[in-house]
């Protein structure tokens, strides 16, 4: 087991690797620094001296990948790409193009980021496996067909309108909770308990229509059938066997998004004034922060091939079928 | 000297050109499988169900607007005095606005509710004592032929139930001649023929209402700038429509390419393939889309001189992010084919056209793709919603297609910081989310119906 994670965690460098690699070529080599500079700036007919003091100020204006000025050790290390790509592997993000410290943004805004989106994971799991084994109990039926209905039609919503949906009826016209903010500590609930509502109910069209099928393919197994066949209630083997068979998939298929959620949500977050990653990520965006948003790429794939990693081992502890070699 | 409508410029943006090229492929393709009497039946299956029947009508109904949407040109400006040569405007119109007849040139000034005569803030004026006051000034365009306001109730009523008369008499000539064509042609196979006139019927129905009511008042008032929101969204069907097609179709060369090869070869390819999908998958997709669009912000903003017309910094800015979105999206499909064709070389007839000495893009051509050819069509279908879904927001985050663009994303975009007013401003989200909410609810029941049909693990679920 020990041996296999060491082995996965080596195989994730090349494709760590490849993720620098290509947003290095993008960020440096289809747009020069220089260009970032002009667009920074925002003038059309700027200095020279400009130029060059905005890129000095943050860096830029090294030699891409060889400095062949400076020495031994310094022909790598004085160069955009070790300064800006490499240090990324050791997690050292270094400053935005604005001056502030990723490292410590990201560490200070992952709090209220995780505070929306774990809740929203796992309540928006529990509500969907709850209403799938519902479905599943009336199947083949004019319950379980309406719901499938209304499960395609609440998948066709954009999650944009759910937002917009919730923040006007349940906060400006019925003052249940404040529209938007957020605080730290446990005040944080109120502003959080309506994006989390609207995460969950945004999800429960494809979720349910996901989960339905799962069960459903475990409700057809044979020994579903012999179990029913034997006289065992129906209610019995909804639960003593579909649901906990049915769950193995379904938690697999979840695991991989477990560390992504550090993320936070793009959507959510500034929709709400959540000062989580996900709103960092966004403003960075419009504020075409490159190294923001080049070290946001890069904990995301991080985070998205350690989901990978995790998901073959929670393969090995449901199934013990399954072995890792 | 009068203009007439053959005074006009004909213009052709890129995408133009392409949406017209995808129609002819895709109505070759599907001919292409209409011939093979196996995918004739799968066929059959997803237009036998009603359902699949009218999301089919619907689809057909936005993508013919999107084409009709399709056909630019430039009106000729009118001819000065001591002028040789005729000016063309710098505005691109479409077909579709001469069906429209001229709602984009009924602006008011500001916002103003659906059917509304008043404009939606109040405003100085002064009255014919030069008193000054204060209140809503009527519009300059909405019921202008009504002698006074009270009349407005008792005229929609009256246009409503001339304008559906119209639509019914469009809708049965269309309905009555495709029942002829039943009666003389006699088809073997019946299908849910009732289903597509209905939504045939109840389409046209709402479209000739609409537009004849939007000759006279807005339908689904202004926005900000004082464009009716009707045409405006009516106008952002070309867009949802175009970047679910035209990304969807961009992923498909590569990820059949990779994905077969890596199958088929095996080996180092299979290794390389593997490599690029799980590297370029591992890249949340948002994020790797923001930055490549950023990119292209940066390359239109330092090349000014290429994009003179406003259209087509759009037109450019916009197949730039059907591209980059093709590009993004193309891994899923990519792993299915692979493993398709990896369990599909193995079957005993494919080994013997090895045995055989066929060569190897015979093989892939002959006995691979066409057994593959339903996981390109499911992944083809789901897909398209999931774009038109994704364009929504990226506008909003501020990477989707130009701001001077008519799409969803950006009117949602717009009315967004108008939600926190009072009263709400709320037509232009609606019109949205209605026209958005029906393409995608046709979109996602086609596909389903398509995935029942062409899958063989979901046959009779």
């Amino acid at each position: 087991m020990f041996a296999y994670i060491v082995r996965r965690a080596l195989y994730a460098i090349p494709i760590l690797i490849g993720v620098n690699i290509l947003t290095f070529a993008l960020f440096f080599m289809v747009n020069t620094p220089d260009q970032m500079a002009r667009v920074q700036l925002g003038d059309k007919h700027i200095s020279e001296e400009a130029v060059e003091q905005w890129k000095q100020q943050r860096g830029y204006d090294k030699p891409l990948f060889l400095n062949t000025e400076e020495n031994s050790q310094g022909l790598i290390t004085d160069t955009i790409f070790y300064q800006k790509s490499f240090n990324l592997f050791l997690m050292e993000f270094g400053r935005s193009d604005a001056g502030r410290m990723i490292g410590a943004d990201i560490q200070q805004r992952m709090w209220p980021s995780l505070a929306l989106a774990i809740p929203t994971f796992i309540i928006g799991i529990a509500v969907n496996i709850v209403f799938a084994l519902f479905v599943v109990m009336f199947r083949a039926t004019a319950i379980d067909t309406a719901a499938l209905i209304l499960c395609v039609a609440l998948l066709s919503i954009s999650a944009i309108f759910y937002i917009l949906g919730g923040q006007y009826f349940i906060a400006k016209l019925w003052h249940w909770v404040p529209i938007s903010g957020y605080l730290p500590g446990f005040e944080a609930w109120r502003f959080l308990i309506l994006p989390v509502a609207i995460g969950v109910v945004s999800g429960i069209g494809g979720g349910t229509r996901l989960y339905r099928t799962l069960f459903l393919e475990e409700a057809n197994k044979d020994y579903v059938r012999t179990a029913r066949a034997k006289g065992v209630s129906e209610t019995k083997v909804l639960f003593k066997h579909v649901l906990p068979n049915g769950l193995i998939p379904i938690l697999t298929s979840v695991v991989v998004v477990i560390p992504s959620l550090f993320m936070g949500s793009l959507l959510m977050e500034s929709f709400f004034g959540i000062p989580g990653l996900g709103s960092y990520t966004l403003d960075a965006i419009q504020a075409q922060d490159f190294a923001i948003v080049r070290s946001m790429v890069f904990l995301g794939s991080v985070l998205y091939i350690l989901g990978l990693i995790l998901t073959d081992i929670s393969y090995t502890l449901v199934d013990p079928r399954v072995r890792l070699s | 000297m009068s203009i007439s409508i053959l005074d006009v410029k004909p213009v052709f943006l890129f995408s133009d050109i392409l949406i017209y090229i995808l129609v002819a492929s895709l109505g070759l393709f599907f001919y292409q499988l209409m011939r093979n009497p196996l995918s004739r039946a799968r066929w059959r299956g997803v237009f036998q169900s009603a359902a699949g029947m009218a999301a089919f009508v619907v689809i057909c109904f936005y993508v013919l607007v999107a084409l009709l949407d399709s056909i630019h040109y430039r009106e000729p400006l009118p001819i000065l005095e001591n002028q040789t040569e005729v000016h063309y405007s710098q505005e691109i119109r479409s077909a579709l606005d001469l069906i429209f007849v001229g709602v984009h040139k009924r602006s008011e000034k500001t916002y103003s509710s659906p059917f509304s005569l008043q404009l939606f803030t109040k405003e100085n004026m002064q009255d014919e004592n030069d008193n000054l006051y204060r209140d809503y000034p009527m519009l300059k365009h909405a019921g202008q032929h009504l002698s006074s306001p009270a009349e407005q109730g008792q005229d929609v009523v009256n246009k409503s139930l001339l304008a559906l008369l119209v639509g019914l008499l469009i809708s049965a000539v269309f309905v009555g001649s495709h029942m002829l064509w039943r009666k003389i042609k006699k088809p073997t196979t019946e299908l849910p023929w009732w289903s597509a006139y209905l939504t045939a019927t109840v389409l046209v129905l709402a479209g000739s209402w609409a537009i004849g009511l939007s000759q006279y008042y807005h339908i689904a008032g202004t926005n900000i700038v004082g464009v009716d929101v009707f045409y405006q969204s009516i106008k952002a069907i070309r867009t949802g429509v175009l970047i679910g097609t035209l990304a969807t179709l961009l992923t498909l060369p590569i990820a059949i390419v990779l994905g077969i090869s890596a199958g088929y070869f095996r080996g180092w390819v299979d290794d390389a393939v593997q490599y690029i999908y799980t590297t370029l998958s591992s890249i949340p997709g948002i994020l790797l889309i923001a930055a490549s669009v950023l990119l292209i912000d940066v390359y239109i903003e330092l090349h000014p001189e290429s994009f003179s017309l406003g259209a087509v910094r759009a037109d450019f800015k916009f197949l730039a992010l059907c591209f980059i979105l093709g590009m993004t999206s193309w891994t899923g499909l990519c792993r299915l084919l692979r493993a398709e064709t990896l369990k599909v070389s193995q079957l005993d007839y494919v080994q013997a056209a090895h045995a055989f000495g066929v060569s190897n893009l015979r093989v892939i051509f002959k006995h691979i793709l066409p057994n593959v050819t339903h996981i390109i069509l499911i992944a083809m279908v789901l897909d398209f919603s999931v774009f038109v879904l994704a364009e929504a927001v990226l506008s909003y985050i501020g990477v989707g297609v130009d701001p001077s663009m008519a799409s969803w994303g950006n009117m949602i975009n717009e009315a967004r910081s108008e939600l926190s007013r009072d009263p709400v401003v709320w037509w232009p989200v609606l019109s949205a989310f209605v026209l958005m909410f029906v393409l995608v609810l046709a979109a996602n029941v086609f596909s389903d119906r398509v995935r029942d049909a062409f899958d063989p693990r979901f046959g009779k679920g």
